[in-house]
């Protein structure tokens, strides 16, 4: 058993940015993470962080009040709007923090940071370095979390979280290295797992981000709030559905169909290809479904050839690099086959602004988390401020609790007893004579994440979408490993995590199918329009052990400042 | 429908029935897109529970997967195998490094050489309300070292590593250099001391294994000479900086 006042589960943003707030204040903190931090999937973010710094010419009358609106807006009004103004307000402390602390922003002639324009934005507000802003946001966290020399627990899959009386006192993780689970106590933990694209098919996310955080929390009671907003980036790579960054629009990127057709114009006129990113998917899909596709086929064009060579060398050197290796394709010679893929969980564990969860002693803070600040959809660019806003947020909240607190320990017997049932479950999954392959199991619950609850959606497809998960939950139980060696047990991790991953999937289908209204990302054909009267609320979801799929209930959104109009762009 | 065979390095250290390492042999369904972490996936899932290896974003941008594929550093995730042109995709793990299993290696050492050079802007002065001014000349000097990610194949494939096991190696130089090269950065004799001696840049005997093994591209190399010529001058001319 190892003791530390608060564990982090996550080494990404979040997570690195509450360890490094919990240590500044003097708390015993520890990172567990799946992968080495440096790893995280933050890393793979491209376009930028949004901050009103009002550097660019452009924008010198921006504000945060306007980066506010512009969230709330893009959010279509479901998000809170105490959390989005928190957020933008404190972007602009935590964008300077983060350039103190070495970050290699790309910068303005006079020294200051550069912002481009985001999808969605009034202003020119997105800091960026190059196309690989997560990358040197993630490093410089990492290196910060070095500096402080917190203790980095690397390559522990956390399995479980001991909870002790309706508190939570540490989690249950399997050394991937060493072999084993092992109990890590503290009196509060954060969870910043990221997000659970791996639940689609057709994800732009790493091949970890499978709703992890998210499964422990709901397993544990804690409800999942939002799930049936699923973000589809307007640009995945056509074969690989990888990231081609929104940045390349914002550097001026063309969206074009089979007849060569800017066919924005018909969706967003003021906007064009940076409205916000569910309704440039929305077009995208709709031009593919209705034969406008490249060749007829299923992907259109990001045509970046008239932002010359220069441009894209010094902007954009990323995107090109992935398209050459992934896609065969250099954009400066040739247009970039793309199609919406999901890309982001605007849904999450229900926390409120500081990170806290209604369990006492667990936070969340990230992906994982919905705040929330994103509503209905996340505008891009505000995805790695959420990271750091929210993870310093939870970071120093746990500190306060833990400051309040009486001292008493952990308690043991729970802690060992969570350790129990982990290695019981998976003597369970290795006596197991599987006559069900967890890896068909698994690509098939995706598929039919892709199939049934993708960009559009109705009831009748929902519903036989719910169908096929309730069936696919009961394959799952016949699973049986098939090795059961001590370290880096591959087999091991990635069946434990499909029972998390078909829960979490069960969660946004039957939030979705709930939801008979059209806002944001959850486009419904049958039911077009935004419905305020009944749906400007909140979903709940509560895990049900032995129920056919989570109990939903809901919670009313704080307005403010913002009166909920149409969205036009 | 078309095969192709990966030939796998397997070995379970802590296992007493699996004394040494051996060669193993799969035959994978191909596909013009296959790439060789698709491969691995495609074994693992299918017909070998127990191989082992990392993976993450497969978007070559996390650095999990360096491991040396037909007798070259590459990354699982961005190698085709269909650029490979060859019958047989031969898969080690990085050389030189201890081994966890089959394709994974023991990455301490990697990551404590990283931390011993401080790899973090030190500065002297009180910070700016705003940001610290870089220009884009300055800002344009961190263009190739920050791109790094630590994946380890400079690492594996220096020769001086490999004889001196307490050489700090090329990433760790190189993320030295990127800190050193920084015109915000005011480290005066903070980092100096960790890299200026002989297990650290005298110990690049350019012999460029690390520029030719770097799956990014970059060149450690340079930022090692770079760094050598800044701790003479300061030896030299007492600069600070």
């Amino acid at each position: 058993m190892i003791h530390h006042d608060l564990i982090v589960v996550g080494g990404g943003l979040a997570g690195l940015r509450a360890a490094v707030e919990a240590k500044q204040l003097g708390v015993d903190v520890a990172v567990l993470s799946q992968v080495h931090p440096c790893r995280s999937h933050s890393g793979a973010a491209q376009g930028g962080i949004n901050a009103a710094l009002a550097n660019d010419p452009g924008s010198a009358d921006d504000s945060w009040e306007k980066h506010a609106f512009d969230t709330v807006k893009g959010g279509d009004y479901l998000g809170d709007q105490d959390a989005v103004m928190q957020m933008t307000q404190d972007a602009i402390r935590v964008i300077y923090e983060m350039d103190h602390w070495g970050c290699p922003f790309s910068r303005y002639e006079d020294g200051r940071i550069a912002q481009r324009p985001f999808g969605g934005a009034g202003y020119p507000r997105c800091c960026y370095g190059a196309d690989k802003t997560g990358h040197y946001l993630l490093h410089t966290l990492v290196e910060q979390a070095y500096r402080l020399e917190i203790k980095l627990y690397v390559e522990q899959y956390v399995a479980k979280l001991i909870v002790h009386e309706g508190e939570c006192h540490g989690v249950v993780a399997y050394d991937m290295i060493r072999g084993g689970f092992e109990a890590y106590v503290g009196r509060a933990v954060v969870i910043a797992t990221g997000g659970a694209g791996r639940t689609y098919s057709n994800s732009t996310n790493a091949l970890i981000n499978t709703g992890g955080g998210m499964a422990l929390a709901y397993h544990a009671g804690v409800p999942l709030k939002d799930m049936e907003f699923v973000q589809f980036h307007p640009t995945g790579l056509y074969s690989t559905n990888i990231l081609m960054t929104e940045g390349a629009r914002g550097e001026g990127g063309y969206l074009v169909n089979d007849s060569g057709e800017r066919f924005m114009e018909r969706y967003a006129p003021k906007f064009m290809e940076l409205a916000p990113r569910d309704i440039t998917a929305r077009s995208i899909q709709t031009e593919i479904n209705e034969g406008r596709g490249i060749g007829g086929g299923g992907y259109v064009h990001l045509d970046l050839r008239h932002l010359g060579a220069e441009r894209i060398l010094e902007r954009l050197p990323g995107i090109r690099d992935l398209a050459i290796h992934f896609e065969g394709v250099d954009p400066i010679e040739e247009p970039i086959p793309i199609v919406p893929s999901q890309h982001y969980s605007m849904g999450g564990i229900d926390t409120n602004v500081e990170g806290a969860t209604p369990m006492p002693g667990l936070y969340a803070a990230g992906e994982c988390a919905c705040v929330s600040v994103h509503g209905a959809n996340r505008l891009g660019g505000n995805s790695l401020l959420e990271t750091i806003v929210f993870g310093r947020r939870a970071g120093a909240e746990a500190a306060r609790f833990l400051e309040g607190l009486d001292h008493r320990p952990p308690n043991a017997q729970s802690a060992f007893g969570a350790v129990r049932a982990m290695e019981s479950r998976v003597e369970e999954l290795a006596a197991a004579l599987g006559s069900e392959n967890a890896y068909a199991v698994r690509a098939e619950m995706a598929d039919v994440m892709k199939e049934h609850f993708g960009v559009f959606r109705d009831e009748a497809t929902m519903k036989a979408g719910v169908d096929k998960l309730l069936a696919i939950r009961q394959r799952a139980a016949g699973i049986g490993l098939r090795w059961i060696g001590s370290v880096f047990n591959l087999d091991m991790i990635r069946t434990v995590e499909l029972e998390g991953m078909i829960d979490v999937a069960l969660a946004i289908a039957v939030a979705a199918l709930a939801r008979t209204e059209s806002r944001g990302a959850h486009f419904r054909t049958d039911y077009c329009e935004r419905d305020d009267a009944n749906w400007l609320k909140h979903t709940l979801a509560y895990y049900e052990p032995d129920a056919a799929g989570p109990r939903l209930d809901s919670k009313a959104v704080t307005l403010g400042a913002f009166e909920p109009q149409e969205r036009k762009y | 429908m078309p095969e192709i065979t990966f030939r796998i390095r397997r070995h379970d250290p802590r296992d007493k029935t699996d004394p040494e390492p051996r060669w193993e042999e799969f035959k994978v369904l191909y596909e013009s897109t296959l790439t060789v972490l698709e491969g691995l996936f495609y074994i693992q899932e299918k017909l070998d529970g127990s191989l082992s290896f990392r993976y993450c974003c497969r978007a070559s941008v996390c650095g999990s997967c360096a491991m040396y594929i037909n007798g070259a550093y590459r990354l699982a995730c961005q190698t085709n195998v269909k650029h490979l042109d060859s019958e047989i995709v031969t898969v080690a793990p990085l050389p030189h490094l201890p081994l966890v299993k089959d394709l994974v290696c023991d990455m301490d050492d990697f990551f404590a050489k990283y931390e011993y050079i401080k790899p973090w802007l030190i500065r002297n002065s009180p910070d700016p309300e705003k940001e610290i001014p870089q220009p884009p000349k300055e800002r344009k000097k961190l263009d190739m070292p920050i791109d790094c990610i630590l994946c380890g194949a400079c690492y594996s494939s220096c020769p001086s590593v490999w004889g001196e096991e307490n050489y700090l190696g090329p990433a760790a130089l190189l993320k030295a250099f990127r800190f050193e090269v920084d015109s915000r950065d005011q480290a005066r004799k903070e980092r100096l001391p960790r890299f200026d001696n002989e297990r650290g840049v005298y110990r690049c005997h350019t012999i460029m294994n690390c520029v030719e093994a770097c799956p990014k591209e970059l060149n450690p190399t340079e930022g090692i000479q770079w760094l050598k010529k800044a701790a003479v001058r300061r030896r030299l001319f007492g600069r600070l900086k």
